[in-house]
C-alpha cells in the first residue's frame, strides 16, 4: 500500500507541476491585468502543493526502506534486513532511482519555498521563475516515471535483501549524496531566476537580490558536500590522496566553480547593478554544470572509480533533457540578452575590476576542468583510448589557482567603482609582508621541498592576513554579518590551500612488507607490526593489523586497519587508521599477506593535511554567515521600506 | 560581431551535446569476466576444518564433474543458497567447500542448523586460496570439470532458478 500511495503522490505531483506551468504562463502573459493578484496567489499555492506533494512521495519511499519492504524491486535490490537502522533510511537515495526522487522531491521543495517567501521580484518574473522551475520538474518527473520509478514492485517478493555497497555503509557517504544534492537543486533556482528574468527582460538589483540567497545556499551545501566527499575518500578509499580528478569528482568540482564565480557577479550585480548579462550567462551555465554532472554519473559514458548503476536509456533521457533546457536557455539568451539594458560601469583598478578578474581566472579553472574531464571523450569519437589524470591538472590548473589567490587577496582591499594603485599597494602592504616573510623562510628552512608548494604556503599566508583586513580596523560589533562571512571564506581558502601545499611538499610516504614483530619507520614515526587478528562485524569480517606507534621518546599509541570483507555483496575495502596530530596524519593502510608471513602495510605522514577540510568548513561557515546576514539585512529593508 | 558572440554559448554547447551523444550511441564493452574460467584449478593444499572430513587437495579434485562452493558461517547468503545446494547434492553432485576465515564451533552450529551438502571442507584462514582461486567474495560456486579445469564460476548465492543452469554447466563438464 505504502508504494503505491508513494507513486499516487508523485503523479499528483507531476500533475501540479504542469498546472503550475500553465497558471505561471498565463500570469506571466497577463503581468500588467490588476486582476492578476488572484492568479499569482493560486500560482504560489499550486508551487506550494506540490512540493508538499513531492516531499510525501520521497517521505513514503524511506519508509519503505524502514520496513525493508521486500517486495519493492529498489529495496530488495538496495537493502537488507540485518543493515543498522541508518545506513536502511539512507539505503533511500543510495541508489539510482531513490537519488533521482530525492533530487526531484528538493526541486519541488525549493519551487514552494521560492513562491512562500518570495515577495520582492515584479509578479511578472516571479511567475516566469515559477513557470521555469515547473518546467524543469516536469522533465525529471517523467524520467521518474517512465525510465527508473522507484516504487515497482517485485513479484514474487524476495526473502531479504541483497545489501547496500559497503563503501557506501560509512555515515560519511550517507549523507553525502543530499548535501551536493541540494547543492545542485538550489542551482535550478538560480537558473530557473536567470530564464525568468530574461523571459520578462528585467535584468536588476532586485533580481540580482532574490537569486542571491540561492546561489549562496547552494554554494554552500556544494562547498560541504566536496570538502566530506573529499575526506570520506581520503579515509575509506584507503590511497592516501583526498582527490583523485576522477570524472565524478569533477561533476561536484565544475558546478562549484561556476556557482563561485556567480556567488561573486552576483553580488556585483545585487550591490552596483553591473555584470548583468554575464551573471545571468554564469546562472545558466552553473546549472548547465550541475545537470551534466548528474548525467556524467548516471551514464556511465566516463570511467569512473565510482560505480553507479549504468543504463543507456537513463543516459539518453538525461542527455535529452540537458538538451531541452540548457540549450533553450542558451538560446533564450541569445536571443533576449541583446536587449538587457547595460548596467552600470566601473574602472579597472576597483572592486568591480577584481571581481571581474576572479570570474575570469575562475571560469579558466573550470574550462580546464571541463576540457580535461570531456577530452578521453572526445578522443574515443576519435577511435582513441586514453584517461587524463592528475598530472594534467595540476601542470594547468597550479598557476592559475595561485593567481587567483592573489586576486582574492586585492579583492575585498579594493574600493567600489574606482580606487588607485597606490592606495591598493598601500593596503597590501602587510599582506605581502607577510608572504615575502613566509617564502623567505620556508626557502631556507625546507629546501627539498617543491617550488610552486612553497609559493603556495606563502600565498596563503598573504591571503590570510589580506582576508582580515577588512575587519582589522573596524568596530567588530558593528561589522556586517555578510563581511565577516567573506573574511572566514577567504580565510577558509587560504587554509585549505595551505593544507593542500603542506601534503603535496612535505608528505612521506612507506610501503613496507613485515612480519609480526617487525617494525618499520615514516617521517617521525617508529611502527611496530604487534598483530593481525580475525575481526567479526555486524555483516563483515576482517583481519585486522594492531600496529604499535611512537614518535621520537613520545608516548606510544596504536592503531589498528583492517582489511574488511562483505558478504552481501561481495566486497573487499581496506580500513584505515589515522591518527590525527596538531600538525598532521598519520595515515595506515593494511594490505595482503604473502606465503612467508609478511604483511604488506602503507604507511603516510602527512603534515598539516587536516587543513584541506578544516578549510573547507571555513569557507562553508562564511558562506553560511553572509546567508544569514544578507536574509536579515534584506528583511530589515523590506520591513522598513514597509513603513516608509 | 556582437551579436554572435551572444550565440557563442549556444554554439560551444551543441558541439559538447554533440560529443556527448556519441559516447552514449557507441559505448564500450564492460562485461567482467572472470579469468579463471577455463584454466585448471590452482595447485593448493588446504587442512582439513572438521575431525570427521577430509580438507580440499585441488589436485585431487578430478575425474567427474563437481562443485568446488567457497562459504563462511557468517555469510548470510550463504544461509539463503543452503536449501540449493542441498538439492544439487541430492541430485548427486558432490560438492566439496572452502570455509573461509572461519571456525570449527561455527562450521559445525552452520552445518547443524542449514543442513551439510559437502563431502570435503578445506580450511583458508586467511582468504589465501580464495584470492588464488581469483574469487571476490562469499558465497561463490566453482564448476570443475572433469579434467579439474575451472568451467563455470557463479558469483554469489545460488538461488533457485540457478540450480537448473548448474546441473547443465555440470553435464556440460562431463
Amino acid at each position: 500500500m505504502i508504494a503505491e500511495a508513494g507513486l499516487a503522490a508523485l503523479w499528483l505531483a507531476a500533475a501540479f507541476a504542469l498546472v503550475q506551468l500553465m497558471v505561471a504562463w498565463g500570469a506571466a502573459k497577463h503581468g500588467a491585468n490588476p486582476r492578476v493578484g488572484t492568479l499569482m496567489t493560486a500560482l504560489r499555492r499550486i508551487a506550494l502543493v506540490q512540493g508538499l506533494l513531492a516531499l510525501l512521495s520521497f517521505a513514503l519511499l524511506i519508509a519503505l526502506f524502514v520496513r525493508s519492504d521486500m517486495s519493492v524491486e529498489l529495496v530488495a535490490a538496495n537493502s537488507h534486513s540485518l543493515k543498522p537502522m541508518i545506513y536502511k533510511v539512507a539505503g533511500a537515495w543510495g541508489n539510482h532511482e531513490g537519488s533521482m526522487l530525492l533530487w526531484v522531491t528538493v526541486l519541488a521543495v525549493a519551487g514552494g519555498g521560492v513562491a512562500m517567501f518570495e515577495r520582492r521580484l515584479a509578479a511578472g518574473t516571479l511567475a516566469a521563475t515559477l513557470g521555469a522551475q515547473a518546467a524543469i520538474g516536469i522533465g525529471f518527473y517523467a524520467f521518474l516515471a517512465f525510465a527508473s520509478n522507484p516504487f515497482a514492485r517485485l513479484n514474487p517478493a524476495v526473502p531479504d535483501g541483497q545489501g547496500l555497497n559497503p563503501l557506501l555503509q560509512d555515515p560519511g557517504l550517507a549523507f553525502h549524496p543530499p548535501t551536493l544534492y541540494l547543492g545542485y537543486v538550489g542551482l535550478s533556482v538560480a537558473f530557473s531566476f536567470a530564464v525568468g528574468a530574461l523571459l520578462m527582460r528585467d535584468v536588476g538589483p532586485a533580481f540580482a537580490r532574490a537569486m542571491r540567497p540561492w546561489v549562496l545556499g547552494a554554494w554552500i551545501f556544494l562547498t560541504i558536500g566536496i570538502t566530506a566527499g573529499s575526506y570520506w575518500a581520503y579515509y575509506e578509499l584507503g590511497w592516501g590522496g583526498w582527490w583523485f580528478w576522477d570524472p565524478v569528482e569533477n561533476a561536484s568540482l565544475m558546478p562549484w566553480l561556476a556557482a563561485t564565480a556567480l556567488l561573486h557577479s552576483v553580488t556585483v550585480l545585487a550591490t552596483r547593478d553591473g555584470l548583468r548579462a554575464w551573471t545571468l550567462m554564469l546562472a545558466l551555465v552553473a546549472f548547465a554544470m550541475s545537470m551534466l554532472g548528474t548525467f556524467l554519473v548516471r551514464s556511465g559514458i566516463l570511467v569512473s572509480v565510482h560505480a553507479f548503476a549504468v543504463d543507456p536509456t537513463r543516459g539518453t533521457f538525461i542527455l535529452a533533457l540537458l538538451g531541452i533546457y540548457i540549450g533553450g536557455a542558451l538560446a533564450l539568451f541569445g536571443a533576449r540578452v541583446g536587449t538587457v539594458t547595460q548596467g552600470s560601469t566601473f574602472q579597472l583598478v576597483s572592486r568591480e575590476g577584481a571581481l571581474v578578474l576572479n570570474n575570469l581566472l575562475l571560469s579558466v579553472i573550470l574550462g580546464v576542468v571541463f576540457i580535461g574531464t570531456l577530452y578521453p571523450l572526445a578522443a574515443q569519437a576519435a577511435g582513441v583510448q586514453l584517461s587524463i589524470g592528475a598530472p594534467f591538472f595540476n601542470k594547468a590548473l597550479v598557476p592559475v589557482a595561485l593567481a587567483l589567490v592573489v586576486a582574492t587577496a586585492a579583492g575585498p582591499l579594493l574600493r567600489w567603482r574606482r580606487d588607485n594603485w597606490n592606495a591598493l599597494a598601500k593596503r597590501a602592504l602587510v599582506p605581502t609582508a607577510a608572504a615575502g616573510v613566509s617564502f623567505a623562510l620556508l626557502f631556507a628552512l625546507a629546501r627539498g621541498a617543491h617550488f610552486a608548494s612553497v609559493v603556495a604556503i606563502a600565498l596563503s599566508v598573504g591571503l590570510a592576513v589580506a582576508s582580515v583586513a577588512p575587519v582589522a580596523r573596524r568596530n567588530l560589533r558593528r561589522t556586517p554579518l555578510h563581511v565577516w562571512g567573506m573574511v572566514i571564506a577567504h580565510l577558509g581558502v587560504a587554509v585549505s590551500i595551505a593544507g593542500m601545499a603542506s601534503d603535496s611538499a612535505f608528505k612521506v610516504e612507506r610501503l613496507a612488507a613485515i612480519q609480526v614483530g617487525q617494525n618499520t619507520t615514516v617521517g617521525p614515526f617508529r611502527v611496530t607490526l604487534a598483530e593481525i587478528r580475525p575481526q567479526i562485524g555486524p555483516n563483515w569480517s576482517a583481519l585486522e593489523a594492531k600496529l604499535q606507534v611512537r614518535r621520537g621518546e613520545g608516548k606510544a599509541f596504536e592503531l589498528y586497519p583492517q582489511n574488511r570483507f562483505f558478504s552481501t555483496p561481495p566486497t573487499n575495502t581496506n580500513e584505515a587508521a589515522i591518527t590525527t596530530l596538531l600538525d598532521g596524519q598519520l595515515y595506515t593502510v593494511l594490505g595482503q599477506g604473502d606465503e612467508q608471513g609478511r604483511w604488506q602495510v602503507r604507511l603516510w605522514w602527512k603534515p598539516f593535511v587536516t587543513l584541506i577540510w578544516l578549510g573547507g568548513g571555513l569557507i562553508a561557515l562564511g558562506g553560511l554567515l553572509a546567508l544569514v546576514g544578507r536574509v536579515r539585512r534584506e528583511r530589515r529593508d523590506s520591513e522598513a521600506e514597509a513603513y516608509a | 560581431m556582437k551579436r554572435l558572440l551572444l550565440w557563442a554559448p549556444l554554439g560551444l554547447f551543441i558541439v559538447v551535446f554533440g560529443l556527448v551523444a556519441s559516447g552514449l550511441v557507441k559505448p564500450g564493452d564492460r562485461a567482467v569476466r572472470s579469468a579463471m574460467v577455463g584454466k585448471p584449478l590452482p595447485a593448493l593444499a588446504l587442512p582439513a576444518l572438521l575431525a570427521d572430513k577430509p580438507g580440499v587437495v585441488t589436485a585431487e579434485l578430478k575425474g567427474k564433474p563437481r562443485l568446488l562452493n567457497v562459504f563462511a558461517s557468517w555469510c548470510i547468503p550463504c544461509i539463503a543458497e543452503a536449501p540449493q545446494l542441498l538439492k544439487l547434492k541430492a541430485a548427486g553432485v558432490e560438492i566439496d567447500a572452502i570455509a573461509i576465515r572461519d571456525t570449527r564451533e561455527a562450521v559445525q552450529q552452520f552445518l547443524a542448523q542449514h543442513g551439510d551438502p559437502y563431502t570435503k571442507i578445506g580450511d583458508d584462514k586467511a582468504s589465501a586460496a580464495q584470492l588464488a582461486l581469483g574469487s571476490s567474495g562469499v558465497p561463490e560456486t566453482f564448476v570443475i570439470d572433469r579434467a579439474g579445469r575451472i568451467a563455470y564460476q557463479h558469483i554469489g548465492d545460488i538461488r533457485e532458478d540457478d540450480v537448473a543452469m548448474l546441473l547443465r554447466e555440470l553435464e556440460k563438464a562431463k
